[in-house]
């Protein structure tokens, strides 16, 4: 009897040592094919864009200079996974209202529908501080092309619901223009993992 | 009492607690989840002021009889929830049955808003035929 309560016990303590998740920090890779050329490692970058947000005001890859961004892909007729994600970004958004390093960047796929005034619509409709968050439109042919860069799919799909094809992913870029995590939007776990990554980058930084 | 009655009588209150335990409205909460859940969020919070929530909302309450109009053919214009007003159109949910479409609303109502308000298929039937074969156009508050 005794013998079966020591290896219950040891069991137990294996379980406690082996499973507990533990919240520290671990540096979060730089996501992308590395370019190799002699001694030097290059890491993928963000190139360079031109959109404009809601308030009319030319966005590019400068307004981010020395700021961390999360970025996502919607339109605001989307019959599928948008509001999801958007509740999900939106609790980002909340968790880090006042750390000024963290802005949020939302791309419109739909720029025929979605324009200028009904992305300002759609920010006030979500309450959020649009010097934090902006809500861009700009050519369809640009914002397809830099989805890419972002690991995300975003095209015109008329087979899919609403007219667009595109992923639900939220994605974290450091302040040097790298991709240093992403996250499904439709699952709150996911998110909870992202939001620990973000922390963890804007703590090492 | 014997071992083998007293495992009977355990089994037989774990099995009765387990259907005890079940939602009246399954199917409706199926329905729900795959037809509106990704605008109005499975715990129908809806989002921010662009998508007004199911849960506690008065419209859902007082307006019983607008809401399978609503559901089938669409909305567009202002809506009052609560207080708040909410401008983005609602495109029409199809391809659900009139059984179906009663089951979807019945389990909101019994989830969120009045658990005694229950529709028949019948009743959807009757109300859908008062309703014109467009999108509800709302041009008053709910609460008035």
């Amino acid at each position: 009897m005794k013998g079966y309560l020591f290896i219950l016990t040891s069991l137990w303590f294996l379980y406690l040592v082996s499973c507990t998740p533990t919240d520290q920090c671990q540096t979060l890779p730089i996501l992308g094919n590395q370019d190799i050329q002699g001694t030097d490692t290059l890491y993928p970058e963000i190139p360079d864009f031109n959109f404009m947000n809601q308030d009319s005001q030319e966005i590019t890859l400068a307004t981010f200079d020395n700021q961390f961004y999360v970025v996502d892909f919607f339109f605001i007729s989307c019959p599928t996974i948008c509001p999801k994600v958007k509740k999900q970004m939106l609790r980002v958004y909340h968790h880090f209202e006042k750390e000024p390093r963290l802005v949020f960047l939302s791309h419109t796929i739909d720029v025929r529908h979605d324009t200028i005034p009904r992305l300002k619509s759609y920010a006030e409709g979500l309450q959020v501080d649009t010097d934090k968050w902006h809500f861009v439109t700009g050519s369809e042919e640009e914002i397809y092309q830099i989805a890419g860069h972002y690991f995300s799919v975003a095209r015109k799909d008329e087979s899919s619901p609403g007219g667009f094809d595109h992923s639900g992913r939220l994605i974290l870029v450091d302040e040097k223009k790298h991709v240093r995590s992403f996250c499904d939007g439709t699952d709150p776990e996911s998110v909870d993992q992202f939001i620990k990554d973000i922390q963890c980058l804007l703590d090492e930084s | 009492m014997s071992r083998k009655r007293c495992a009977w009588i355990i089994l037989f209150l774990v099995g009765a607690a387990l259907i005890g335990c079940q939602l009246p409205y399954e199917q409706g909460r199926e329905l729900y989840v795959s037809a509106c859940a990704n605008c109005h969020m499975e715990d129908g919070s809806g989002l921010a002021e662009l998508i007004p929530p199911l849960n506690g909302s008065d419209l859902v309450r007082r307006n019983p009889d607008l809401l399978p109009c609503l559901v089938r053919y669409g909305m567009e214009g202002p809506v009052t929830v609560n207080g708040i007003t909410y401008n983005e159109a609602m495109a029409p949910v199809t391809g659900l049955n009139d059984v179906e479409l009663a089951n979807i609303l019945n389990y909101i109502q019994y989830q969120w808003g009045d658990p005694d308000r229950f529709y028949s298929p019948d009743e959807i039937r009757r109300i859908l035929k008062g309703c014109d074969s467009r999108p509800v156009i709302l041009d008053f508050s709910a609460e008035e």
